[in-house]
């Protein structure tokens, strides 16, 4: 297909060797750039949502605050109080939870769901005592919402009812190992002892210290929350689609529905602004790499006029010539991704072993997605025909009786 | 019996800068024919309006005014798509510089017409360049950058190419312009050589009168009108 076009193109191309290895090469860096930049940004914030997120449900839901309700007298008008005092939230159930879970369980977005029960504590060793968070949770869904089992790093993700799994912050302060004894507290329960079955690290030293996990029924328990959940806890599919999903979950319910992006909002902000960086720096790479290409192509309009001017007098139309320009903007698009994508990859491969997060691990694994080397063909191939536009409709109206007496 | 007509031109004129002040007629109502088989020049001095008329001929440019018929069709106001095709159908062109593409060999250069026409190198339009580089006496040189060529080559090349397609007409614009008489005079016998043999018909635009007096027909024009058209050429 379009042979006469191709074989011009090729040629001329390969006839303007310099000019054609500067710009495919110009186009190859861009490329490349936008691979390197895409890619380690793609990376780094997978790792940085799946640090986070590891540790935490997509979706939270809770029981909504309790607000203080003015009674109404008839035939007065409503009450207005210059102050109110707000209400002190205490620790509740959700109401009916069972059949929310069910629901939303059915839902298709979500792919997990788990009920916890969580509220404040004391654990106690000896003369050390610490303030701790207890959860109580059903380990096996659980883990399905946060990946808790992966993070064990001693014992086992195993929660009978006097069973405790620690974090290894807490494992130290406490000076405890798995099999040792623990004595859990709480406001409304004076504790039990608990043997600690698993260590757990989620990375974050604080998290490691504060949450102490129980089985469900022991935490209903202590927490004087009989048969109660005090969350729902949900993972979903897309973790981007959550804020969606959240707003959709609010129709549905009176409770208290969270995504991870509000409860984690400096984090999200951070994460959409780089984002939006990102996609400001990548669009003006790929405009100058298409000046570039315009600029080529322009100037070789003009060195080939006279050769245009033949062509068109043997019995070229405009569309043949049109066609020769713009597939020479398309060839160096496409060389200059397929070139840009190898350099790309290799300058994240060297990235990847060179950039280290604070504690010293590779600050983003490589996720080397074929979406990615697609798009960028896609896209330089769309700037490349872009690019060509000017010169090729300018080569196209060139005069044949002028240009063949340049 | 007359041959059948291959160009009919009936008053053409052709004004640069109309309906602006610096307006200025070259072709003052030009009528000739050209029939299948006439090796014909165009003589005249410089500024008689020779390239002005060789270029509507060769349909690069409209005539302000008149009728043309090429090849039994009114092209004088055909669209730009019919005049590239025609150029390609009918017309064969030989330039004063020889103009090969200079990023193509001897033998692509006499291909060129036939990829735009064929849109692919087939064996039987290759088998055909081959030969008219033959018969040019340039089968040596197919392979050759038409860069590496001297002018004389290249012009032969050119001849070669204007003839790929077998055009009914070829127009040469002082195809031996810039050759020595030698050369000159290899490259006439070479168009004669093409007109008796395959029929084609050559306008030939010289300002070498002694070239001119070969020719079948001379046809002089001067200050954009014909002065003179004479048929017989000098054995």
């Amino acid at each position: 297909m379009m042979k006469f076009e191709r074989t011009l193109a090729l040629r001329f191309l390969r006839e303007g060797r310099m000019q054609t290895a500067l710009i495919v090469g110009g186009t190859s860096i861009g490329v490349s750039l936008i691979i390197f930049i895409t890619g380690v940004l793609t990376g780094v914030q997978a790792d940085l949502i799946s640090r986070t997120l590891g540790t935490q449900p997509h979706i939270v839901v809770r029981p909504p605050d309790e607000v203080n309700h003015p009674q109404f007298q008839e035939g007065y008008s409503p009450v207005v109080f210059a102050t109110a005092q707000a209400r002190a939230q205490r620790l509740r159930s959700i109401d009916q939870w069972q059949y929310l879970a069910d629901e939303l369980a059915a839902l298709p977005e979500v792919v997990a769901l788990t009920p916890t029960v969580s509220g404040p504590g004391f654990v106690l060793r000896g003369e050390v005592d610490k303030s701790i968070t207890v959860v109580g949770i059903d380990p096996q869904p659980y883990s399905r919402v946060t990946k808790l089992d992966e993070k064990i790093v001693t014992g086992s993700l195993t929660l009978n009812p006097d069973d405790a799994i620690i974090g290894v912050e807490l494992a130290k302060d406490l000076g405890v190992s798995v099999g040792d004894k623990i004595h859990l507290q709480t406001a409304r329960s004076a504790g039990n002892a608990f043997k600690v079955r698993g260590v757990y690290d989620q990375g974050n030293r604080e998290a490691n210290r504060r949450f102490v996990y129980v089985n469900l029924r022991t935490g209903q328990a202590i927490l004087d929350l009989a048969g109660g959940a005090s969350s729902l806890d949900i993972a979903v599919k897309d973790i981007f689609a959550a804020a969606t999903i959240t707003a959709a979950l609010r129709q549905h319910t009176d409770q208290k529905v969270e995504s991870w992006e509000e409860t984690n909002r400096e984090l999200f902000t951070a994460l959409s602004n780089q984002t939006i960086m990102t996609r400001i720096v990548r669009s003006f790479v790929a405009i100058i790499v298409a000046i570039g290409i315009t600029s080529v192509l322009v100037v070789s309009v003009v060195q080939k006029q006279k050769e245009i001017g033949i062509l068109r007098a043997i019995g070229a139309s405009r569309g043949d010539i049109l066609r020769v320009f713009l597939l020479q903007g398309a060839i160096i698009g496409i060389a200059g991704a397929v070139c840009g994508s190898m350099v790309g990859t290799g300058l994240m491969a060297l990235g990847s072993r060179v950039l280290r997060a604070a504690d010293g691990s590779a600050l983003f694994q490589v996720h080397l997605s074929p979406g990615l080397y697609a798009g960028a063909m896609l896209v330089a191939l769309v700037f490349g025909l872009l690019a060509a536009t000017v010169p090729a409709r300018r080569a196209a109206s060139l005069d044949p009786a002028r240009a063949i007496r340049v | 019996m007359m041959a059948p007509p291959i160009i009919t031109l009936e008053g053409i004129r052709k004004t640069y800068n109309e309906g602006t002040p610096i307006a200025q007629e070259v072709l003052h109502g030009v009528s000739f024919t050209i029939s299948e088989g006439e090796f014909t020049a165009l003589i005249g001095p410089s500024g008689s309006g020779k390239s002005t008329l060789l270029n509507i001929l060769g349909l690069l440019e409209p005539a302000s005014s008149g009728s043309y018929h090429l090849n039994g069709q009114e092209v004088a106001q055909a669209s730009e798509d019919q005049r590239t095709r025609a150029r390609l159908s009918t017309l064969g062109f030989i330039f004063q510089f020889h103009h090969l593409l200079p990023a193509f060999t001897a033998v692509e250069n006499v291909l060129m017409p036939g990829l735009m026409r064929d849109r692919e190198y087939t064996p039987a339009r290759r088998a055909e360049a081959l030969a008219l580089l033959e018969a040019v006496g340039l089968a040596h040189a197919a392979s050759k950058k038409s860069t590496a060529l001297s002018g004389g080559m290249q012009q032969r090349v050119a001849i070669a190419r204007s003839l790929i397609l077998t055009p009914k007409i070829v127009l040469a614009d002082e195809p031996t312009g810039n050759l020595d008489t030698q050369t000159a005079d290899d490259i006439f016998a070479l168009l004669r050589r093409f007109n008796k043999e395959r029929g084609t018909a050559f306008l030939i635009v010289t300002h070498d009168p002694r070239l001119a007096e070969r020719c079948d027909r001379k046809i002089r024009l001067v200050d954009g009108v014909i002065a003179e058209d004479l048929h017989g050429s000098v054995p």
